[in-house]
C-alpha cells in the first residue's frame, strides 16, 4: 500500500482508516469534505460529552460550534487514526475555557474539592455486603444521568469517557492529559461515589 | 495481591485493559477473598446497567444545521482512484512493480472470508439505514426463535443476553450472498450489534476471529454447523465479550 503513495506529490494530505483493504489518501482540497464526512457523524457523541462536562443544553450547544470550528481549523494537524479522542481533545479545552471565563474562583473551588476528596475518601473500608445490597436495581436513564451529573467534575468526565464515550484507558488518557495509573484511579473512584448515590436513590445502605 | 491494589484493578479488569499476567493476579485474589469478590460484582453490575442503558444525548437539530452551516461546504470525497495504482505502473520502475505486486497479492488473496466480511457489513449498513432494524420485535428469545421456523433453513438460536450487558431487541429476515440468513438483533448503549446466522454446510467448527472491517467490528465463528458473524461499531474488546457470552450461554449447563 505504501507503495502507492510514495508516488504522490508531497500535498497535504489526511490519511483515513476507511477500508479492510488499507487506507484511502485524499488531498487538502477535499479538507472540507473529509473533516465533514468524519466528524459529523460524532455529533451525538460530542453533544452528550459537552453536556455532561457543562450541565446546561445551550452552553452545551455553543460549546459544540465552537470545537467543531477549531476542529476544521486545524484539521491538518489531525493524523488519526481515532478521531474521536482528538475532537473530544478540542472540546474539552472549549470547555475548560467556557468554565474560566464563568468564574474563576468557583472553577478552583471545585478542584480544591476534588482533590480532598481524593485524598481522604477511602475506596472501599466502608462497605459491608450483605448478598441483598450486592445487586443494583436499574434506575431508569434519567436517574442514573441525574447521579453522574453530580459527581465532581474530574471523576465525571472520566466515568463518562468510559461508559457513555466509549474510550479506552489510553485515549482518556490522551484527551485527559494525565498518565492512564490516574484514569484508572479516578475511574475507581468514580464508580465507588457513583455506586454509593446509587444505592441512596434506591434507599439501601451505603 | 492486596484488597488495596485489587480494588483499583478489578476497574481495570471489568474494563477489559487489564494484560493476561494481572488479570490472573486479580482473578486469584478474588477466588480468594469474599469482600473483594463482593466489590467486583456491584461494580459489574453497575457497568452491565450502564452499558444497557442509553445514557447519551442527540444534538437537537437546530445545533445539527448551525453546525453545517458554520463549516465550509465540501465537495464529495473522490472514490479511492485507480488512477494512483496505474500512474504507479506509469513509473515504470522495479518499486511500483513491486508495489503492484503487493496490491495483486493482496487482492489474491482476499478470499471468501473477506468477500463475506463485506457482504455482511452491507447487510448491517442496510439495517441501519433502512429503519428496518427488526421484522419481529421483543426482547423475549422464546418469541424471536420460533419466528424464523419456516422462513429460511436454519434454526437460529436465540438467547437473551440482558442481564449481560447486550439487550435483545428482535430478529429480521435479510440476505447475505443470495441467501437468506437470520439476522438477531442486539443493542448495546446506543450501538447496534447484528448477529448474522447462516447454514454452514458441514463446516467444522472454527474459533473467532474479531476483524476491523470499514470502522466495524467482525467477529466470526463457526460452532454447530452454523457460520456467525456478529458485527457492529462498538470496540473489539466487547465485541469479544458478546460472542463469549453468547457462545457460553449456548453451551448445555450454563443455566439460561
Amino acid at each position: 500500500m505504501s507503495g502507492v503513495d510514495r508516488y504522490r506529490p508531497p500535498m497535504r494530505k489526511v490519511t483515513l482508516p476507511m477500508n479492510a483493504g488499507g487506507t484511502q489518501t485524499y488531498e487538502g482540497h477535499d479538507a472540507a469534505a473529509q473533516f465533514r464526512a468524519l466528524a459529523l457523524p460524532l455529533l451525538d457523541d460530542v453533544y452528550t460529552l459537552a453536556r455532561y462536562l457543562l450541565g446546561s443544553a445551550a452552553d452545551a450547544d455553543d460549546a459544540v460550534q465552537e470545537c467543531y470550528l477549531r476542529a476544521f481549523r486545524h484539521f491538518d494537524t489531525y493524523h488519526g487514526p481515532a478521531i474521536k479522542p482528538w475532537l473530544f481533545t478540542i472540546l474539552r479545552n472549549v470547555c475548560n475555557a467556557e468554565f474560566a471565563r464563568r468564574s474563576k474562583a468557583r472553577l478552583r473551588n471545585r478542584e480544591a474539592d476534588a482533590e480532598t476528596l481524593e485524598d481522604t475518601t477511602p475506596l472501599w473500608q466502608e462497605i459491608r455486603d450483605t448478598p441483598e445490597t450486592a445487586l443494583l436495581r436499574e434506575l431508569d436513564a434519567t436517574t442514573i444521568r441525574g447521579l453522574v451529573a453530580a459527581l465532581p467534575a474530574q471523576f465525571r468526565e472520566a466515568i463518562v469517557l468510559r461508559e457513555i464515550n466509549d474510550l479506552s484507558y489510553r485515549e482518556i488518557a490522551d484527551v485527559v492529559g494525565v498518565p492512564v495509573g490516574t484514569v484508572m484511579s479516578r475511574l475507581a473512584r468514580a464508580r465507588f461515589m457513583l455506586r454509593a448515590a446509587w444505592k441512596a436513590e434506591e434507599g439501601l445502605p451505603a | 495481591m492486596t484488597c488495596t491494589e485489587t480494588q483499583i484493578l478489578l476497574h481495570a479488569l471489568l474494563d477489559g485493559e487489564l494484560d493476561a499476567g494481572h488479570a490472573r493476579d486479580v482473578e486469584a485474589h478474588i477466588a480468594a477473598c469474599l469482600g473483594c469478590a463482593s466489590q467486583l460484582r456491584q461494580y459489574r453490575a453497575l457497568h452491565d446497567v450502564m452499558s444497557v442503558v442509553d445514557l447519551g444525548f442527540t444534538a437537537p437539530l437546530s445545533l445539527r444545521r448551525r453546525v453545517d452551516a458554520a463549516l465550509p461546504s465540501g465537495r464529495p470525497a473522490p472514490a479511492p482512484s485507480r488512477r494512483l495504482v496505474l500512474r504507479g505502473f506509469a513509473m515504470g520502475s522495479m518499486a511500483s512493480a513491486a508495489a503492484a505486486a503487493t496490491v495483486m497479492f493482496a487482492i489474491v488473496r482476499s478470499d471468501q472470508d473477506q468477500r463475506m466480511f463485506s457482504e455482511v457489513i452491507s447487510a448491517h449498513l442496510r439495517s441501519l439505514q433502512a429503519e428496518h432494524l427488526t421484522d419481529v420485535e421483543t426482547s423475549d428469545q422464546h418469541t424471536v426463535k420460533p419466528w424464523f421456523n419456516g422462513k429460511i433453513d436454519v434454526a437460529p438460536p436465540v438467547v437473551d443476553l440482558t442481564a449481560q450487558g447486550f439487550t435483545l431487541l428482535g430478529g429480521r429476515l435479510d440476505y447475505i450472498d443470495g441467501a437468506g440468513v437470520a439476522a438477531i438483533v442486539y443493542r448495546r448503549r446506543r450501538h447496534v450489534i447484528n448477529l448474522f446466522v447462516a447454514p454452514g454446510a458441514g463446516a467444522e467448527d472454527r474459533g473467532a476471529k474479531i476483524e476491523p472491517v470499514q470502522g466495524f467490528n467482525i467477529r466470526r465463528w463457526t460452532e454447530q454447523g452454523l457460520n456467525f458473524w456478529a458485527v457492529s461499531d462498538i470496540n473489539a474488546g466487547e465485541l469479544q465479550e458478546f460472542g463469549q457470552k453468547f457462545e457460553a450461554a449456548l453451551r448445555p449447563g450454563s443455566g439460561s
